[in-house]
């Protein structure tokens, strides 16, 4: 009972048995057959991009932040080390570097505009994103004349950043686990993870605590919009080529994952083990569809259905967490026995 | 009562905020071991006192005495270093972490070495748990339970034991009972007394003149920005701290006209 108990307090529980539940859901009704859907590469490959962007965001959402211009930051990296590097020529390297500062550049007006100014960071990366978007377009046409680069990379790079494994599964999917394990670590065991939390809980009592606040957000918001550009630059990388567009889908994606995986929409709650269960459930609702029977175009209904139950199980399992716990095995025994 | 050494005196403070007078000529004493009661309506100044003798407001005229020595506070923070600690009405804790985490956020303990340096959870949840059970909140026992849980008496007490732990000297209560239950206002007014017996200067902001009249040793009424009286333990009656509180017209009076 305590086992069951003890999960249930956790911000992941939900998260898990929707995971769970979408499985059983496709083995069920839309007759898919296990083997064959963790065997396929498709919604490994569309969970470890999506992951990477998903994690930093979540972890901002538990600051009490929001962070929307990775929609534009991903093209943003794609084209920028497709533009260094393959219109210009440099090394691979100095696109890679390239890109992620551009994403640093971005994370910091981010972070620093929510600081200093009472602008809710919604609207502030809103305008980020639009900006960003003007300036990849822009910035594209002026400098290659196209709306498509292309860039050739060397076996070094393409293996570590665009390889394929077994002629089907990405090698980002490492760098998306390593991530994920990083932060897991880092968020539950290191002071900075209380930090972050005790900040989306109260911001003012964490300020009052000796919490470096402004730090702490810009330095958040600085990591999602690097994530947001590593996954750019990989995708460039991956296809040889990058584009204008694209991105934009990854805002609700990862948004809808992130909550998906018990993070309150409004901070100080959450897990990035949850995270990575929302991402794993979003991937498998939207690309496991293609081995059911079941019609592809019904995925999003599946999506929006998967996350109101996430959310409604989120809700009453943090109530549950508030509930003191009845752990005396003794005491249970006895109510048993009345 | 005389002879407890005076922990922080104001001396002459006046506040404007422009060409507003919010405070004049405050002159107070606060001994250790002693509970100063501030009582006052709305309005009278008690929010702008607290945040002057907390760093948030500078004083426009006046000086602050810690110790004897005159000092100024620029930042919240420092005001904190030097032993000031103030406990909002609703305890400025975080409703969504466990107790032990809430408890030493901003200065985590940690175990291990180098990059494996990581926040260690059971000494943080023993060394919270015993703190507010050494103030007799004995039903707290568990570190990971989260803190909105709790009852509002019981985050208090955690809001308070945390201050103390932290080597708070003068304790600021800022209503500490006005959204409580009678049984839970109790709990909190016994935590008063215990930080009392500790030997902390307290002071101890109320609407309530039965909470004031429990634990306070001294009571200090401020009317419209100026101290209107100030005495001590049993020199006025209920009644008559009630009158001061409604800015010196008789609450019997006042209740008799609410009456049809």
């Amino acid at each position: 009972m305590s086992v069951i108990g003890s999960f249930l307090r956790r911000p992941e529980a939900a998260s898990a048995i929707s995971l769970v539940g979408i499985i059983a859901f496709y083995v069920l009704i839309g007759g898919v057959n296990l083997g064959t859907l963790f065997g396929a590469a498709s919604w490994v490959n569309f969970a470890a991009n999506l992951g990477i962007v998903a994690i930093p965001v979540g972890i901002l959402m538990i600051g009490g932040y929001i962070d929307i211009s990775i929609g534009a930051m991903i093209p943003a990296g794609s084209m920028a080390i497709a533009i260094i590097s393959g219109y210009y020529g440099l090394p691979i390297w100095v696109g890679m570097v390239g890109a992620l500062a551009m994403g640093a550049v971005v994370g910091l007006v981010n972070g620093i505009l929510s600081v200093r100014t009472t602008v809710p960071s919604l609207i502030i990366t809103l305008a980020t994103l639009v900006v960003m978007q003007g300036v990849v377009l822009a910035g594209a046409k002026l400098l290659t004349g196209n709306a498509s680069v292309s860039l050739t990379s060397p076996v070094w790079a393409k293996t570590m950043f665009g390889g394929l494994i077994g002629s089907s599964h990405q090698t980002i999917i490492f760098w998306w686990l390593a991530f994920t394990a990083i932060t897991v670590f880092v968020i539950q065991t290191k002071p900075v993870g209380n930090w972050i939390f005790a900040m989306g809980g109260d911001m003012v009592s964490a300020r009052n605590a000796g919490i470096a606040t402004n730090k702490l957000t810009i330095s958040l918001f600085v990591l999602s919009g690097m994530s947001a550009t590593f996954v750019g630059m990989c995708s460039a990388i991956q296809f040889n080529s990058a584009q204008v567009s694209g991105g934009m889908g990854y805002i609700f994606n990862a948004i809808v994952s992130v909550v998906v995986g018990g993070t309150l929409l409004t901070g100080g709650y959450g897990s990035i083990l949850g995270i990575f269960i929302g991402v794993l459930t979003f991937s498998i609702v939207s690309q496991g569809i293609y081995f059911t029977q079941i019609d592809r175009n019904w995925s999003n209904l599946i999506i929006g259905v998967t996350l109101l139950l996430a959310v409604a199980m989120n809700e009453s399992f943090r109530k549950f967490a508030l509930s003191p716990p009845k752990k005396r095995p003794g005491a249970q025994r006895e109510r048993q026995k009345a | 009562m005389s002879d407890k050494k005076v922990v922080i005196e104001l001396r002459n403070v006046d506040k404007s905020f422009g060409p507003i007078d919010v405070l004049h000529n405050i002159n107070l004493k606060v001994r250790e071991g002693e509970v100063l009661c501030l009582l006052g309506d709305n309005g009278a100044g008690k929010s702008t006192l607290i945040k002057t003798l907390a760093g948030v407001h500078q004083p426009t005229r006046g000086e602050i005495l810690l110790d004897g020595k005159s000092v100024t506070f620029d930042r919240p923070k420092q005001a904190q270093e030097m032993g000031i600690a103030t406990v909002h009405q609703f305890g400025g804790t975080f409703p969504l972490m466990s107790i032990g985490r809430s408890f030493f956020a901003g200065v985590e303990p940690t175990k291990g070495w180098g990059p494996f340096k990581v926040f260690d959870r059971k000494t943080a949840n023993e060394i919270a748990v015993k703190a507010v059970q050494d103030f007799g909140i004995t039903r707290i026992d568990d570190g990971d339970r989260l803190v909105g849980g709790l009852s509002g008496g019981e985050r208090q007490s955690l809001a308070i034991a945390r201050a103390v732990h932290f080597g708070a000297r003068v304790l600021i209560l800022d209503e500490p009972t006005a959204a409580l239950g009678v049984k839970q206002a109790a709990h909190v007014l016994r935590i008063v007394n215990e930080a009392k017996r500790r030997g902390l200067a307290v002071i101890f902001i109320t609407h309530q003149v039965m909470h004031a009249m429990a634990v306070g040793d001294h009571f200090a009424v401020l009317i419209r920005g100026a101290i209107a009286a100030d005495f001590g333990r049993g020199e006025k009656t209920r009644e008559e701290i009630a009158d001061l509180m409604a800015g010196g017209e008789n609450m019997a009076e006042l209740e008799a006209s609410i009456k049809v």
